[in-house]
Order: C-alpha cells, then structure tokens, then sequence
C-alpha cells in the first residue's frame, strides 16, 4: 500500500508548511488546519501500518521500509503527546521534518510482501524491534528538542527576540523535556540490546559478535548513558546536554541507516 | 442630528490641564447631568482618565453647542473658559466616530495598545447608561468602539508583548522558566524600578522575594512592602544559591559580582538556570557572566532594546489596527445612516392611518345602522389594506440602500410628510 504512505508524507508536510507560517502568523485557521492535516497524515498512516501488519502476520517492523514507517510513526505518536500536553504548533516544525524524511525513506525502499525471513519469526522480534523504535523515536524527539534548545538559548543569550523566539516556549521545558524523553529512551534502547542479544543467542548461539550493528548500538547506548551521568552527577543539564542530545541522534542514525548501507552487517533486513 | 467629541489629551494639553478639568466620580455625575441640560444635546457621556477628558455628545443641531459645553465645563470645574479652550479638540460626524474608535483601540493612547483604556471607556459606557443620559445612538456608538477594540486586539498584535521596562523583565523569564510558580527573587539595593519590577515578578507568579541592601534597616522596609524577607548584605552570596531571579540595582561603583564569583556559584546550583536583570548604572554586574551556561544577564540597555523594537512592532500593527478602524467606521455610518429611515416610516404609518381614521369617523356617521361586530371586522380590513400599499414602500426603506437619504427625501414628498 505504497499510496498510503504517499499520501501521509503529502499530508505531514502539508502541516509542517502550516507550522512554519504559524511562526510569522498565528491565527485559529492556521491552528485548525495544522491539527487537521496532522491528524489525518497520523491516521491514514496508521492504517497503512494495520493493513501491512495484516499481510505479512506480524508486526510490520521486518524491513527497512516497514521499520521507517514504525519509526516515523512511534515519532509522532511522542510529538503528539508533547503538542496536547504543552500546546505549541512550533514543535511540528521542529520534529515533522523527522517524520517526514523517515517517510520518505520508507516510501523510497518500498518492497512488496514477500515471506519474512525465518529467523525474524520469533516472538523476539516484537519485544527487540518494538523497544528499539520507540527508543529510537524518543532520541529522535528530544534532539529536536534539543535543536529548539539550541535556539532559544541563542536568542536569550544574543538578546535577539525574534519572531521564533516568541513562539518557542521558554528555555527550562524545552531542557526538561529533553531530560524526560532521554530517560524514556535509554531504557527502551536498553532493552532492545539486551533482548537482541538473548534472540541472538536463541538463534545463533552467540550473545555477542561485534558486528557493526551491535557496536554502533552500544557506542548510541554509551552516548545517552553519559548524558544522564552527567546530569545526575555533574548537574550538566541546558546547553551541553542539548547538544549531546543531538549527536546522540546522529548516532542513532548513523545506527539505523549508516550501517545497512555503509557496513557488511548479519543485522541488514 | 450629529456625534460630537469635544475633549483634550496629552498631546494637547499639559498635566496641569487635565487635572484642573478630570472629572472624580462625583463630578462625573454632575457633569452628565450639566451638559444633558444643554437644550440641543440629546446624549452625552463623558471619558476621564489621567491622559485624556473626552465628551462624547449627541446633539441636534451643532452649531452653537460648543460654546454651551465650555460654559458648562468651566463652571463645573471652577476654571476660566480660556484656560482651557485652546486646549481642546472638536471632532463632528465621522471624524469623530473614528476617533472614539481609535481610543478605545488604545491608537491615541500615549504608549499605543495600552490595555487600561478599553476598561476606562468601558466604565465611561456603564456611568453614563447607570445616569440614563445616553440613548440609542451613544450606546451604540460605544459598545461598536468596544468591540472594534477587542477585534484588534485578537486581530493584530498590538498589545502583544512589554512596552516597559519592568514588564519586559517579566517576558524575559517566562522564556528562561517552565512557570514562574515557586520560583525566589533576589532584590539587591532599593530602587524605585527595581521595586516595580519585583511587583510585577509577584503578580505572574513569583513566591518569594528575598531583599537585601547595604543599610539593612532599609531592606527590611522594603521586605515588608513586598511581603518578603531582608537579609544582610554580606550574606546574599549564599543566599543566592537559591535564588531564580535577581534584580540588581545597587549605588556601588564597582561590580558586586564577578564572573569567578558565579562560576563557583553555577557549580553549588547544580546550573540551575539563573535570571539577573542590572538596572544599576554604573553596572554592579560582571556582563562577562552572560558567557556562562545557564545564566541570563540583562542591563538596563537590553531591557530597553527589548522595549524599543516590541514599540516598533506595535507601530506597524497598529496601521493593521487603523484599517479596522476605518472598516468599523464604515458599518456604524451605514448603521447611522439606517436610523434615518426610521423616523420615515413613523411618519408614514401615522400619516396613512390618520387618513383611515378620518374616513371611518365620516362613514360612521352616515351608515348609523352598523352593529359593533361589523365595526370591528371594516377596522379590521381597512388596517389590512393600508399595510399592504404601504408595504413595499417600508420595506425599501429598511432594504437600506446607498441612495437611502434620496429615497427617504422623495418618499417624504409624496405623502407630503414635512408640509
């Protein structure tokens, strides 16, 4: 159901185009059509995940075009929350890009329903690939957060208040929120090591071989581990947590894309 | 018939003016009742706030009411009429409907998309409604000014965002806290701004407020005005370990403190964010402490900047605004305009049934035989008659065209309504 995904990626950017306008602009129309644009991308892509869940039997996180699509979803389900618990369009420009570039990537490597490989049909494959997107997705969110950080900590700093600076919220939500999703994703991301490594031992007889996926995953994991040490231990929070937060992303993408398309990995689908 | 303003304001009379002519409460109702007196004046409300006395008058006939309300004023407020008459603007017809608007839209004010004058005008509205000296046409002169007010206000952004010095301080950390609930301020040394601003602190949210001063007698004086606590000078640097926002504005030639001092400090906060606003001159701050994380450093000269350029953006809103103005005048005209019409279709329907009656009595007279009932049922058709023929004639009156004055003069000579 390529159509489906098009449709939502037109959809998404539809309201990423609105949430920019509604930095110069705010009005109730361009409010409406934001959410209605949004809303409906959301679920038509939702659907478009249901259906797929459908034909293949399982959850459709099997292949590079199935787990974008996952990953890009578990983004907005996060940005969702955020938009009715704090109210601020100005997020969407900030994280819809997210969305709308895993979109696309899942639009692009688009494959047909053909039989999932038989290593992937274990229960495993819920629990590791589940925790593995949602963390990824709760990574992805706060470096967007963290980018948004960047921003208004300039602008209060440079003393330069601009349009954007009067629309994103104030300097200490943007740091919490950061703070809160990491601690969200690092256990998540966590998980999704530790059941990888117990699904590879069930399968192959190995926890651990050192394949590029695997180490790119814990040099994401190490990343995230040291943000949080340093914020419990040395107080590190705002600026240099932001920007931490972003490289960790990097990371994560690097994790996710570099290693299928840059490496010889067992861990390519 | 005409809308009249007669008034002054602080573009056009000094302070001392304008006292000698704001009307206290009680005069106010005196007032309304003076200038109601005034034979050609069917309306009046009157506006007075420290910048601006305004009259707002329906009248009949404007060509002599001028004279009668500076009578009026001059003796209500005890001062000679050429004390004040140079002072005053008189605005007639549209003009000054727009500018009734433009006050109330706070575009005349003296910091434009000041919030108080709508409030103001709105009392002015209310006295004058309690007094009964207003009638259809101020009232609706006014609740129209009201509401053109408020879809600016939602329209534009012309109140958004500080125009003063102390409120932009309150701006500023709403961007650097989540919520300005639980969080303490540091006032060190009295100042009258400094003051303000820790009011304004409290009012958005701010709990506590923590003051200290060289001369502690002092800080306690203060503390106890903003319900806080004093401390002696020499302990504020602990104290400022706990402290979110600090308002600075001391006499000391030298900085109180450095970027060493906070540096140390950031580490005891664990970098909890901090504000500092320095409105002492010369600067008791270290500006150098900005470079630190998590510290926010304003001087006086920021927090203007910050000021000028929200004024700026207020000025271009406010061409938006007067647009919506002229809009809104235009309704009200037309609205003005409709109410000409109806006097018209009085006359008419008087005129029309006074034939009918005239009719009746004579047919009375010479069909005597008639039982009531009978009466009753031709007094009835006659009535259905006259309001069929003079049913479109009403109803293109009320259609309101452009040409309505044409119509209504025309029509008026058919039925020979003025001979």
């Amino acid at each position: 159901m390529k159509f489906l995904t098009d449709i939502s990626i037109t959809l998404y950017l539809i309201a990423f185009i609105l949430s920019i306008l509604n930095v110069y602009k705010t009005t109730n129309k361009i409010r409406f059509f934001f959410n209605l644009f949004s809303i409906s991308a959301f679920l038509i892509h939702t659907i478009s995940i249901i259906m797929r869940y459908y034909d293949i039997g399982t959850i459709p996180i099997t292949n590079m075009h199935e787990s974008s699509s996952f990953f890009a979803w578990s983004v907005f389900v996060i940005f969702l929350y955020l938009h009715y618990r704090y109210r601020f369009i100005v997020l969407g420009t900030f994280i819809l890009p997210i969305v709308i570039l895993l979109m696309v990537t899942s639009s692009l490597l688009y494959s047909e329903i053909r039989g999932v490989s038989p290593v992937l049909q274990s229960y495993w494959l819920i629990i590791h690939t589940v925790s593995a997107f949602t963390g990824n997705a709760s990574f992805a969110v706060a470096a967007g957060i963290g980018v948004m950080y960047q921003l208004q900590e300039r602008f209060l700093k440079k003393k330069k208040m601009t349009e954007l600076f009067n629309k994103l919220p104030s300097v200490q939500i943007l740091d919490e929120i950061n703070y809160r999703l990491i601690t969200i994703g690092f256990p998540l991301h966590t998980l999704a090591i530790i059941s990888g490594a117990l699904w590879s031992e069930s399968s192959f007889g190995i926890f651990w071989r050192w394949d590029p996926k695997e180490v790119w995953a814990l040099i994401t994991w190490l990343i995230y581990a040291t943000i949080l040490h340093l914020r419990l231990v040395k107080g590190w929070r705002g600026r240099k947590s932001a920007l931490l937060s972003v490289i960790g992303f990097l990371a994560v993408l690097f994790t996710y894309f570099g290693v299928n398309l840059f490496m010889e990995s067992y861990h390519t689908f | 018939m005409a809308i009249i303003v007669v008034g002054l304001n602080h573009k056009t009379a000094n302070l001392d003016i304008r006292e000698r002519l704001a009307f206290s409460p009680e005069k106010l109702e005196r007032g309304l009742q003076d200038i109601k007196k005034i034979p050609q004046v069917k309306e009046v409300a009157i506006l007075s706030t420290c910048n601006r006395v305004e009259l707002y008058l329906h009248t009949d006939n404007n060509s002599d009411v001028y004279s009668d309300i500076e009578h009026a004023l001059s003796n209500l407020h005890q001062i000679q009429r050429e004390q004040f008459s140079q002072h005053l603007y008189k605005y007639e017809g549209v003009d000054a409907i727009r500018h009734v608007f433009r006050v109330a839209a706070s575009l005349d004010s003296m910091v434009i998309g000041e919030p108080q004058i709508l409030g103001q005008i709105k009392e002015a509205f209310e006295i004058s409604l309690k007094k009964k000296t207003t009638g259809v046409v101020l009232n609706k002169l006014l609740s129209s000014s009201i509401s053109t007010a408020k879809r600016i206000r939602t329209e534009t952004k012309i109140a958004e965002h500080a125009v003063s010095i102390s409120y932009a301080a309150v701006e500023l950390a709403k961007k650097i806290f989540s919520t300005l609930k639980g969080k303490i301020s540091l006032l060190i040394g009295a100042g009258e701004m400094a003051e303000l601003a820790a009011k304004h602190l409290i009012n958005n949210g701010v709990d506590r407020v923590v003051v200290t001063n060289r001369t502690y007698e002092r800080a306690c004086a203060l503390a106890e005005g903003l319900k806080g606590k004093a401390i002696r000078f020499e302990d504020f640097f602990d104290e400022l370990i706990k402290i979110d926002i600090v308002i600075c504005s001391t006499a000391a030639p030298t900085y109180i403190l450095t970027k060493e001092h906070m540096q140390k400090l950031m580490k005891l906060r664990r970098n909890r964010p901090i504000f500092i606003i320095d409105i002492s001159v010369p600067r008791n701050i270290d500006p150098e402490i900005n470079s630190i994380d998590n510290v926010y450093l304003y001087d006086v000269d920021d927090l203007q900047d910050v000021v000028d350029s929200n004024m700026q953006n207020r000025k271009a809103e406010a061409k938006k605004a007067e647009d919506i103005v002229l809009q809104e005048v235009e309704k009200f005209v037309k609205w003005l305009d409709s109410l000409e019409v109806i006097p018209t279709i009085i006359d008419i329907r008087r005129h029309v049934e006074r034939i009918r009656d005239d009719e009746f009595e004579k047919m009375r007279h010479k069909l005597t035989n008639l039982d009531d009932n009978t009466l009753k049922e031709i007094h009835y058709m006659t009535t259905a008659i006259i309001n069929k023929i003079i049913h479109p004639c009403i109803a293109s009156l009320k259609e309101n065209p452009e040409d309505s004055k044409t119509l209504v003069a025309m029509i008026r000579r058919f039925y020979g309504l003025d001979s």
